[in-house]
């Protein structure tokens, strides 16, 4: 499988979202996602970024960016405004977990949301050597990483179950990009869910 | 700063016979309006961008004049050969809005129907007036459509309206340290500095010209009260703290403290060369600008008019038009499917950050009008 975005999980994101759609991308660095999906799938998107040189690159892009810090809720967003709101790798370094997921279900149909699973085999066994895991989904030393939630695939959907949130569709990969269809919790680096929720 | 000044700039006069009829019901038969041009009108008459002045501004933005070197536009740092506002790619308008004391027609114009200053005869005139104004500009100029419609503060706010009363003239609106009106104590603000001047036993009503004199104590104290509002507590307490003129405290009501000298100079500046009635009447556009009351309030049926693409930016100690009042903006258009980006740039000067030169700020301005097609 070859990656044209360097992000397998873009992909996969890119294949839920049709023509048309709307898109908003929470935490979306510097627009590339956003980017992509404009110009191989005519989406109408927005994205949302914290980070100074991020608004930069992604004004620089082309790409239409609000500032602001997703913990502080999307005020600014009506409700059903989109038809997919986006949080790629960006769960785990969310202090207001269910708030954004609620917020994320409140301005959009659908959540689309890729995050790295504690539970993979390598991150496991870095535990068990002894010390924290550092991977190409989890690049960060412990004392310098933005994340501030551990969790794995199982705990992710048992918050899901409790808050009333349906799983649409799953997809995990290994680190090499590669879909994994077994043993997901233990073989899966990284994750990414298609939400909606009842209405 | 990057690029370079645009240099020795001349100001050019446009004389308007058609009557301009205003929004608070008076008509101005004829006026003049006072403007600079930077750069090139291209062919195609695509690549013109105007720059719209806040409460004190004018026509002159950027460059000096040849016979005074000193006198620097009021946004130059933004404007000129690789600035942001790139005058090697746009062909840049500034002005004096009508009101203003720098050329254009005003209190302090003699009125042709009496002979005398206009004074307080002067009608009343709001931001939809100027932005009428500035249109007929742009038909003198032979400009159909602006790239881009720009401004801070007030100058925002007529951005802002550009976009709402002339949707197919304006491309992109670029809305800075500005709100989709004034908040109640933005309002109480305003009035203290007209009671300021009103109160001016020199000010006689507005007709203070034929008494050779001017309200020049109640003008400074009014510019006083609104630097105190365009700064942040934190860059006033870094720039003067309680540091003293002398070692000691004097016990008396002279200046003492180097924050008083520094706003008694900066009242004493201003008010030896701006007009006050020029200051009531900025003032007053501010304190009605209100777009959405043709809308029963409703901002969001206001800006489904527009069609612009739009930028909108704010600083995060402008507490007099603070980060809110621009994500009030941003969230109306976002509700209408606009093409909007926001910014929130984080500097350290109140409410005057706008003017100020700061490479993430002015790259952000940059970054956004080189995306435009010309």
């Amino acid at each position: 499988m070859t990656h044209t975005l360097g992000r397998p999980d873009f992909e996969l994101i890119a294949d839920w979202i049709e023509p048309g759609h709307r898109v908003l991308d929470l935490g979306c660095g510097d627009g590339t996602l956003l980017k992509h999906l404009i110009e191989t799938r005519g989406v109408r998107g927005v994205g949302v970024e914290i980070d100074d040189a991020n608004i930069l690159a992604a004004i620089r892009n082309g790409i239409n960016v609000i500032q602001g810090n997703l913990e502080k809720g999307l005020d600014e967003f009506a409700d059903q405004a989109f038809d997919h709101v986006v949080l790629s790798r960006t769960l785990q370094t969310v202090r207001h977990t269910e708030g954004i997921l609620r917020e994320m279900l409140r301005v959009g149909r659908e959540a689309v949301i890729s995050f790295p699973n504690f539970a993979y085999w390598k991150n496991l066994r870095s535990v068990l050597d002894g010390q924290m895991p550092v991977s190409e989904d989890l690049p960060y030393q412990w004392y310098d990483s933005p994340n501030v939630r551990f969790f794995t695939l199982l705990d992710f959907e048992a918050l899901c179950n409790k808050m009333g949130l349906i799983i649409r569709e799953r997809h995990v990969l290994d680190e090499q990009g590669n879909i994994v269809e077994n043993e997901a919790n233990f073989l899966g680096s990284l994750a990414v869910y298609r939400l909606t929720c009842k209405r | 700063m990057p690029g370079q000044s645009v240099g020795a700039v001349e100001s050019q006069r446009a004389h308007f016979d058609q009557p301009l009829h205003l929004r608070s019901g008076g008509i101005l038969p004829a006026y003049d309006l006072v403007y600079e041009t930077y750069g090139t009108l291209n062919a195609a008459k695509s690549n013109a961008i105007l720059v719209c002045h806040a409460l004190s501004g004018h026509h002159h933005v950027a460059g000096y004049y040849a016979n005074q070197p000193d006198n620097i536009g009021w946004w130059d740092n933004i404007v000129g050969p690789g600035r942001p506002l790139d005058t090697d790619k746009f062909f840049i308008v500034g002005l004096n809005n009508l009101g203003g004391c720098h050329g254009s027609t005003g209190p302090s114009s003699i009125n042709p129907a009496t002979g005398k200053p206009w004074g307080s005869d002067f009608p009343i005139v709001a931001v939809n007036d100027w932005v009428h104004a500035q249109s007929r500009l742009a038909d003198r100029l032979g400009i159909d459509s602006w790239a881009a419609v720009i401004g801070g503060s007030l100058g925002g706010m007529q951005a802002l309206r550009w976009s709402i009363t002339f949707p197919e003239r304006v491309r992109n609106a670029i809305v800075i340290a500005s709100a989709p009106k004034l908040s109640a104590q933005n309002i109480a603000f305003n009035d203290v500095a007209r009671q300021a001047i009103l109160t001016d036993p020199d000010f006689h009503g507005g007709n203070y010209y034929e008494h050779n004199t001017r309200p020049v104590r109640g003008l400074r104290l009014a510019r006083m009260l609104g630097h105190i509002t365009y700064l942040s507590d934190d860059q006033m307490g870094e720039k003067f703290g309680r540091e003293l003129r002398n070692s000691a405290f004097s016990f008396g009501f002279d200046v003492e403290f180097e924050v008083e000298s520094y706003l008694r100079y900066q009242g004493d500046k201003f008010a030896g060369y701006f007009d006050a009635n020029t200051y009531l009447l900025m003032t007053k556009a501010l304190d009605y600008f209100d777009p959405s009351r043709e809308d029963n309030g409703e901002l969001n049926a206001t800006l489904a008019r527009t069609k612009a693409n739009f930028l909108i930016a704010s600083f995060t100690t402008d507490w007099r038009f603070s980060p809110a009042r621009s994500k009030e903006i941003v969230a109306a258009l976002l509700a209408n499917g606009r093409n909007v980006s926001y910014a929130e740039i984080d500097l350290n000067f109140g409410h005057d950050s706008f003017l100020m030169d700061d490479a993430h700020y002015h790259g952000v301005v940059d970054a956004y009008l080189r995306n435009i097609k010309l």
